[in-house]
């Protein structure tokens, strides 16, 4: 089978139908006419629009995980927390299993995203991209679904409405840092064609074909 | 386009889990590795239903102490109190905060138990070989991959609070063992999710799976 051919065509991954994608307008969308399933996206800019997120999530990142999310006071007494912090005190407290887990749900996972996109986007803006690229993408798709940013955020929320019966709870700068990392992870994704970047990659053998790309 | 309803696997082309790159196997029972992106190539996830039900299973039997245990104790000086996720809920209600008991009773309670039924149900329906409402069945494991993170609420609720209130000898709020388990059946079933191949559902009835499942 021809390289041309295997691209146009895909297996979904929803339900293994094959079938061939036609040519998307910007802004299109296919999908799966078995199982409803989106096959192919094609964003209007696919390279530059999810570089300059990805940069503003990288420095969003910095400033949430750097700065106090939030600070209690009562009478007289006063206490703050980063997001590290969080997690350590669960450490102190004797719960390293769920110290571990939240800081990798919230920093270590969306790091990780944050960071390999970034080379990825800057790799494949001049192709054939190295083949390690590939290996960055894999990784990142296995972070994706334990960057929980998001649900953090609610979840300090809660914590903090609960907490406001007791003590005076102000919200810090890092809280709104977190506010605009998690508006920037889904606009990654939303904006980002996957497929963009395996075209400009370099396959398994070292060959690179510029006609299919 | 004359509707052909042929699966990768029944034309002998396996889709790359990573890059979506469809090749034809040289070896159908050993596919090797993606020419392009380099990730070994699978028909179907492998094991997907033991694995899948092992995590199920495991989860199941955390989510009972994950909601007898209490996952917060408070202690002030007029005494402790210690606080399951479902006390948590009532007092956040009987506080004032309807909307918010609301949210943690959806992301804490309903959402994990949601999540065990249907991924059961997914799991039944294929090992029975059911080839009725797909297409719902594949919608619901989507649903239950995007929703299922949010039940993560709970331990990150517990661990704000502890990070903030630890203002001793006045009052210190300690985490309890039911965080561990609860945060177990998150994660477990978070893994369960991935592991469970939504092709399967199509597959029932099909040429193709009496040769290779």
């Amino acid at each position: 089978m021809s390289r041309a051919l295997a691209l146009e065509t895909v297996a979904c991954h929803g339900c293994d139908l094959l079938q061939r994608i036609p040519r998307l307008p910007p802004g299109g969308k296919a999908r799966c006419r078995r199982c409803g399933e989106t096959l192919a996206t094609r964003p209007a800019d696919p390279l530059d629009r999810p570089l300059a997120l990805t940069l503003a999530a990288a420095v969003a990142f910095v400033v949430a995980n750097s700065i106090p999310l939030m600070s209690l006071a009562v009478v007289g007494r006063s206490a703050r927390t980063t997001v590290i912090g969080g997690a350590y005190e669960m450490w102190v407290q004797g719960f390293p299993g769920i110290a571990v887990t939240v800081a990798f749900c919230v920093v270590v996972a969306p790091a990780v995203y944050i960071a390999f996109m970034l080379t990825v986007l800057l790799a494949a803006r001049r192709p054939p991209a190295p083949h390690w690229v590939a290996e960055l993408m894999r990784w990142a798709d296995v972070m994706r679904p334990w960057s929980m940013n998001e649900v953090m955020l609610l979840g300090v929320l809660v914590s903090l409405i609960k907490i406001a019966e007791l003590a005076t709870v102000t919200p810090d700068v890092g809280m709104f840092a977190l506010g605009a990392l998690i508006a920037l992870l889904p606009a990654i994704m939303v904006t980002f064609d996957r497929e963009e970047i395996w075209k400009r990659v370099e396959w398994a053998d070292g060959t690179y074909d510029p006609e299919v790309a | 386009m004359a509707a052909v309803t042929m699966s990768g696997a029944e034309a002998g082309l396996v889709s790359c889990e990573t890059c979506r790159l469809l090749s034809r196997p040289a070896d159908p029972s050993e596919p090797g590795y993606c020419p392009r992106c380099g990730a070994e190539l699978v028909w179907r996830r492998r094991n997907s239903i033991q694995y899948a039900w092992a995590f199920l299973v495991a989860a199941a039997i955390c989510y009972i102490p994950a909601n007898v245990l209490p996952v917060l104790h408070t202690n002030t000086v007029t005494g402790s109190e210690a606080d399951t996720i479902m006390s948590g809920v009532i007092f956040l209600y009987t506080s004032g905060s309807w909307p918010l008991a609301l949210v943690v009773l959806v992301a804490s309670v309903m959402i994990p138990l949601g999540k065990l039924i249907a991924l059961a149900y997914l799991l039944i329906t294929v090992q029975s070989g059911s080839v009725r409402s797909n297409r719902d069945r594949t919608r619901l494991y989507r649903m239950v991959e995007i929703i299922g993170r949010w039940s993560m609420l709970d331990v990150f609720v517990d661990t704000f609070t502890v990070a903030l209130v630890q203002l001793q000898p006045l009052m210190s709020v300690e985490p309890g063992a039911g965080v561990v388990f609860f945060m177990a059946v998150v994660v477990l079933t978070v893994i369960a999710v991935q592991l469970f191949d939504p092709r399967l559902i199509w597959d029932a009835g099909r040429r193709w799976e009496a040769r290779h499942v």
